[in-house]
């Protein structure tokens, strides 16, 4: 009895010891210390050639899209940015000294890209994508800096994020890097050409294409030996950029460089859902780095120094309208004027349905989003495409799409087309 | 094949092949000649018509996506001697130059003010952004919103049907 209570209390002693050590030790990884304020650079503390390689790389990043709101001033942020686990508002990245970055020294704004730490020491979500920006080289974040420094300040405080339970409390974000921010620099390959690594190092590093195009594992990091194996982007899928793609006959370097610089190139689709303003942005950047960018994915792909192998267009009209006559019906309604070969559209050089990754995935995604919520202008005045959620209901676009995956493809029947588009309807019509 | 549509409260039996676009059967079958022919691409907005409240383009529009829906074309919000409060505040702003646009105009508008008597300024922008105008009233066309929208929300009712 003695000896088993003093067991107990050893055990229990014992438990504390390693709980305290645990402790300290969680608290010491934790902990990182806010870096000091500083007043706002003067413009004239920076460079012009310095804030020009800047703008080029924050091109590159695309940080304009996520860190500016609808209709809202560039960079200063609340941009609801929805994840599996709730909603994040982007942070206002403008050099306003109380509400953006502007008394953040270009130490605190490394910290911030490469380790995902906040000026203040606080740890930042992975939104953020520092799993590729700790790639990015110290002479770049500099000019990153003194671009974002010279930008207009904007006064604009940022909405609570709303997150699941607990989710809030940042200290759990340092496990979350532990597990899957796999720090360190960028290595150039041997053997590969200068175009090619430098293609890798922007699509590694500020680019981050992996963000969208690589899966992620159910603590939300990229799964590692699974790179641009297919991913998932508000409610679209980014397709694979490896050898599964389901167009990479059509993929060449010269059709990837006219995909991301003009997002549309006659030879594809049009870039649509969220990677529509990524090419957007790639609109203003270097026709180098474009074409060192549309090498690497190329080889990726598997599509270096090839040329076109698609195959000829595929058109069952007869059997498709026979196997779904609701769909033939609205098909030719809805959507003929555009689509139906010999139409005015496909006179001018667009691609028949046939050819496009979103009707030959074999998740009906894509093609259901493109339906109900239409293709926007990338310009933002209107649509290319325009959304048919208020036209059809959701069998009936259900309809629509089995008609258009028998007509166009040779593929199986897509599945839970119905679950597709009702997943597609935009936010404010639910 | 015989369909079935609601048009402005009223069933009317139509003769048209379920997939012709609903602007044909309206302009064609029934003698509404309101909404107009634009481009026919749903790029335009000239032949928008309410379809169970919300804004649609009548020429991408089958009529066998229509059975049992409420469709409402320009006709069934008033007329020359009895305009209804968005038809008499574009009367009044004077919006339409050459007129092709407006009936779609006046039905974006109208489904609106149906759900948002009160909108801000940029929700009219934001919401009349698919409807063109080639004569280039928009600014006209905005003003004829916001006064409708002023006058319906301060009387505090639903824009009114007829």
């Amino acid at each position: 009895m003695n000896i088993g209570r003093r067991h107990v209390q050893t055990l229990l002693s014992g438990l504390a010891v390693s709980a305290l050590c645990g402790g300290l030790f969680a608290a010491w990884y934790v902990y990182e210390p806010a870096l000091d304020r500083i007043s706002r650079p003067e413009r004239s503390a920076f460079d012009m050639g310095t804030v020009k390689k800047g703008e080029q790389l924050a091109t590159v990043g695309d940080c304009i899209v996520c860190h500016t709101a609808g209709n809202g001033p560039p960079f200063a942020g609340s941009r609801p940015l929805p994840t599996p686990f709730g909603t994040l508002y982007s942070t206002n990245i403008t050099p306003d000294e109380r509400t953006g970055i502007g008394n953040w020294s270009q130490e605190a704004f490394a910290r911030a890209l490469k380790q995902g730490v906040s000026r203040d020491g606080s740890h930042l979500y992975p939104a953020l994508p520092y799993e590729h920006f700790t790639h990015v080289t110290d002479d770049d974040i500099r000019s990153l800096y003194a671009f974002l420094m010279t930008r207009q300040a904007v006064v604009a405080d940022v909405p609570e994020n709303k997150l699941l339970p607990g989710l809030g409390f940042r200290p759990l974000l340092a496990g979350w890097k532990m597990l899957f921010l796999h720090r360190g620099g960028f290595a150039p390959l041997a053997g590969k050409t200068e175009a090619w690594n430098r293609g890798k190092y922007l699509v590694d590093g500020l680019a981050h294409c992996g963000g969208c195009h690589t899966p992620r594992n159910i603590a939300g990091g990229e799964k590692r030996g699974s790179e641009f194996a297919g991913g998932l982007a508000e409610g679209w899928i980014a397709p694979p950029l490896d050898r599964s793609n389901p167009s990479a006959g059509r993929w060449t370097e010269a059709s990837l460089f006219a995909y991301l610089k003009n997002a549309d190139n006659g030879s594809h689709g049009i870039a649509g859902g969220p990677m529509g303003p990524v090419a957007e942005g790639l609109s203003k950047l270097d026709d180098a780095d474009v074409s060192a960018i549309a090498l690497y994915i190329a080889s990726v792909m598997g599509r270096e120094g090839a040329t076109p192998d698609d195959g000829p267009a595929i058109d069952n009209a007869q059997s498709a309208s026979t196997k779904h006559p609701e769909g033939a019906d609205l098909f030719r309604g809805a959507c003929a004027a555009c689509h139906e070969p010999g139409s005015a559209m496909s006179q001018q050089g667009r691609l028949p349905l046939s050819a496009l990754t979103s009707v030959r995935m074999a998740d009906p995604a894509n093609a259901a989003s493109a339906v109900m919520m239409g293709i926007p202008a990338p310009s933002g005045g209107g649509n290319l495409m325009p959304s048919f959620s208020s036209a059809m209901s959701e069998s009936q676009v259900a309809d629509l799409l089995q008609y258009v995956r028998a007509r166009f493809t040779n593929g199986s029947p897509w599945k839970d087309t119905e679950g597709a588009a009702s997943s597609a309807r935009p936010e404010d019509e639910r | 094949m015989t369909s079935y549509l609601n048009v402005n409260g009223r069933q009317h039996a139509v003769e048209a092949d379920p997939a012709t676009p609903l602007l044909y059967v309206l302009r064609g079958e029934l003698g509404l000649n309101g909404a107009k022919y634009g481009c026919g691409l749903g790029q335009c907005g000239a032949c928008t018509v309410m379809v169970d409240g919300k804004a649609v383009f009548s020429c991408l529009m089958p009529v066998r996506a229509l059975a049992g829906r409420a469709i409402t074309t320009i006709e069934g919000l008033g007329d020359v001697t009895t305009p209804n409060p968005v038809q008499q505040a574009f009367q009044e702003v004077q919006a339409a130059q050459c007129g092709y646009c407006i009936a779609g105009m006046i039905m974006r508008a109208q489904s609106l003010l149906e759900t948002n008597a009160a909108p801000s300024d940029e929700e009219i922008r934001v919401h009349m952004q698919p409807n063109l105008c080639r004569c280039g009233t928009h600014s006209r066309i905005l003003r004829a919103v916001r006064s409708a929208s002023d006058k319906l929300s301060l009387k505090g009712s639903p824009a009114g049907t007829k």
